[in-house]
């Protein structure tokens, strides 16, 4: 171990200090929220707003949304219905394109590979976008919130320079044993390929997850609203009667804690998972990091 | 045949006929025929969904009525560049475009050194737990929805019972507005944005680190160097290139100044100093119903993002790394 001077043993500390004002600064806000989603009328009235720590706890906020709503159960179907569902397509074309897209000796592989990449730097803009949605006929209905995401092309190019990088003597043998090409890729290709798989998978389950704008402008109706939709009506009312969402609700806990016990049940499921598969994530950078 | 041409001749390969030039071609496209069957769902997609509204882009130069549907764009009227002119003689356009280029600047100037800055401070740190620690809470906000996001920064700074506003209002005796006021605005969606990037950019630059040559850092203790020095002469130097690479794209995205933060923070007190040009079209296409008037607005910006990406990625070029293509 290095020997630090003085200076270096004064810049450590300082070092070290900041680093932990940072994790602070991070953490902060979800404690703030997390506390106010369990404050009650009463604490609400007296103190005044958001709150560190709540001095007692009463679960009436979540109560509301869970027990006396269909409103929040039914939001997370929904968006459950996308993460899944949603996800589950996005891969299945993010593969099977890029799988293909990575056979060297393929004709056309280069100009198929740079209609894609037009898409990239290039692109139609909001308002024909939506025109495009509009004219589908897929406005209100689930599939609006599937289909205009179904590849994105980086993660598409970042799958396609990982089957690239599989050697070719591999498939070369399976072939000779007698396999044919769907087979190579079922039963060779994918397995080998899990931890990509789970690389993108994650990235499309989380984008899934938090996308806001798309449901915001392709739905209207109610029970078709994912959960970043309630949240956003939530957060931005001011009066809470007014909100159509929760008009059934007759006696509104404090408008603060409400908001939090929905953040905090909209984003506990993120919370949980994401440490756990960071790992893939930063994989997923770096691969993306190295031009193909 | 003999074992010489077996081997020279790869097991999967495409029949090397002596027909015409047109003819092989065909036959090997047909050798390849499950390859294309798997491309095919993706391009189909990629023409529907990124093909069509580029083609879409017609009714900047017309005039369609809200409601008329594919059958309404057709008989549209062509207008030329009347919605240009229209939008280039705005008095919003000089708005919008200042408020682009001045929250993307803001952001660059604040939010491009941070995650440099934090990685150096990381890479000093010799206690892998607590280092492990920090990284993992730096990545939270990457993983947070901007509506989540947004609903963090009103529990801080709401102007009615945000707890640093209410704490700064007692405390100085004064009001505070953070999220209507057009001097402070600015400043919160830096912050915020520098918040929720901070550690996931840092990652690239942690890389880089990591491959550094730890001789490099032994030898330079033997010839007495201390970690400023170490810092300053090894690490930064070797992740050089990192910087360079990003800030190019940094430059060559400039008109992204962050449409989804901004559309859910702002609020017509704040306008004069946060329209940027997406939310611009998305406040008169979407809400306002003027579909040709915002699809020439969105054509103008999507056109100039691609001239500053091409620069971006020339400049790049030039100084020998390599660009996005």
């Amino acid at each position: 171990m290095l020997k630090l001077s003085r200076n270096e043993k004064m810049a450590h500390a300082t070092i070290y200090l900041s680093l932990i004002l940072l994790t602070l600064a991070f953490l902060i806000p979800f404690i703030i929220v997390f506390s106010t989603s369990f404050i009650s009328d009463d604490e609400f009235a007296r103190r005044g707003g958001y709150v560190l720590y709540p001095e007692e706890f009463s679960m009436g906020a979540y109560d509301i949304l869970f027990g006396r709503s269909q409103v929040i159960l039914n939001a997370y179907s929904v968006t459950l219905f996308r993460v899944v569902v949603g996800t589950g397509f996005n891969l299945a074309f993010t593969i099977t394109m890029a799988y293909a897209l990575a056979k060297r000796d393929l004709p056309g592989r280069v100009p198929l590979t740079i209609f894609v990449f037009i898409t990239m730097v290039f692109s139609g803009g909001l308002i024909p976008r939506f025109l495009l949605v509009d004219a589908l006929g897929l406005r209100n209905t689930l599939w609006s919130m599937v289909f205009p995401g179904l590849i994105n092309a980086w993660n598409m190019l970042i799958m396609r320079n990982f089957f690239m990088s599989l050697p070719e003597e591999l498939f070369d043998a399976a072939i000779v044993d007698g396999a044919s090409p769907p087979t190579v890729l079922l039963r060779i290709v994918l397995p080998l390929s899990m931890p990509v798989i789970a690389t993108i998978g994650l990235f499309y389950a989380v984008w899934h997850w938090n996308s806001w704008f798309d449901a915001a402008i392709y739905i209207d109706r109610s029970h078709l609203k994912p959960m970043q939709i309630i949240l956003r009506s939530l957060l931005e009312t001011t009066n809470m009667q007014g909100l159509e969402e929760l008009a059934f609700i007759e006696d509104p806990p404090p408008a603060a804690s409400l908001r939090s016990a929905l953040i905090i049940v909209s984003t506990v499921p993120v919370l949980f998972i994401y440490p756990f598969v960071q790992r893939y994530f930063v994989k997923g950078i770096m691969i993306g990091g190295i031009k193909g | 045949m003999s074992a010489r041409s077996m081997m020279s001749q790869r097991p999967y390969s495409p029949p090397a006929a002596n027909d015409g030039k047109w003819r092989r071609l065909l036959k090997r496209v047909w050798f390849y025929r499950f390859y294309y069957l798997l491309a095919l769902p993706g391009l189909l997609y990629f023409i529907i969904f990124h093909y069509l509204p580029m083609i879409g882009i017609v009714i900047a130069f017309k005039d369609i009525s809200p409601f008329g549907g594919v059958a309404g764009i057709i008989e549209a009227p062509w207008v030329g560049f009347k919605h240009f002119n229209r939008f280039f003689n705005s008095i919003f356009f000089w708005n919008v475009i200042e408020n682009t280029v001045i929250i993307s600047g803001l952001k660059i100037i604040f939010g491009f050194p941070a995650p440099i800055i934090f990685a150096l401070m990381l890479n000093e740190v010799f206690r892998v737990k607590f280092k492990r620690f920090v990284q993992t809470v730096s990545y939270l906000p990457h993983f947070i929805s901007w509506v989540v996001t947004t609903g963090l920064v009103t529990a801080l700074v709401a102007t009615s019972g945000g707890l640093f506003t209410e704490w700064l209002n007692e405390l100085t005796g004064e009001r505070w507005t953070f999220l209507t006021n057009p001097d402070q605005f600015r400043g919160i969606l830096t912050l915020t944005h520098v918040w929720k990037t901070i550690g996931w950019s840092s990652i690239l630059y942690l890389a880089a680190m990591s491959a550094i040559d730890p001789a490099l850092y032994e030898a330079a203790a033997i010839d007495g160097a201390n970690r400023f020095q170490m810092a300053r002469h090894i690490t930064v130097p070797s992740i050089a290139f990192v910087i360079t690479i990003l800030f190019i794209f940094e430059i060559g995205n400039l008109l992204d100044a962050g449409f989804e933060q901004i559309l859910l923070l702002y609020s017509p007190a704040v306008y004069s100093v946060s329209d940027i040009i997406d939310t611009y079209v998305y406040r008169e296409g979407l809400l306002g119903l003027k579909y040709s008037f915002a699809a020439a607005v969105g054509l103008f910006k999507g056109v100039m993002a691609f001239l500053f990406l091409i620069a971006a990625n020339t400049l790049a070029n030039r100084l020998g790394q390599p660009g996005l293509w």
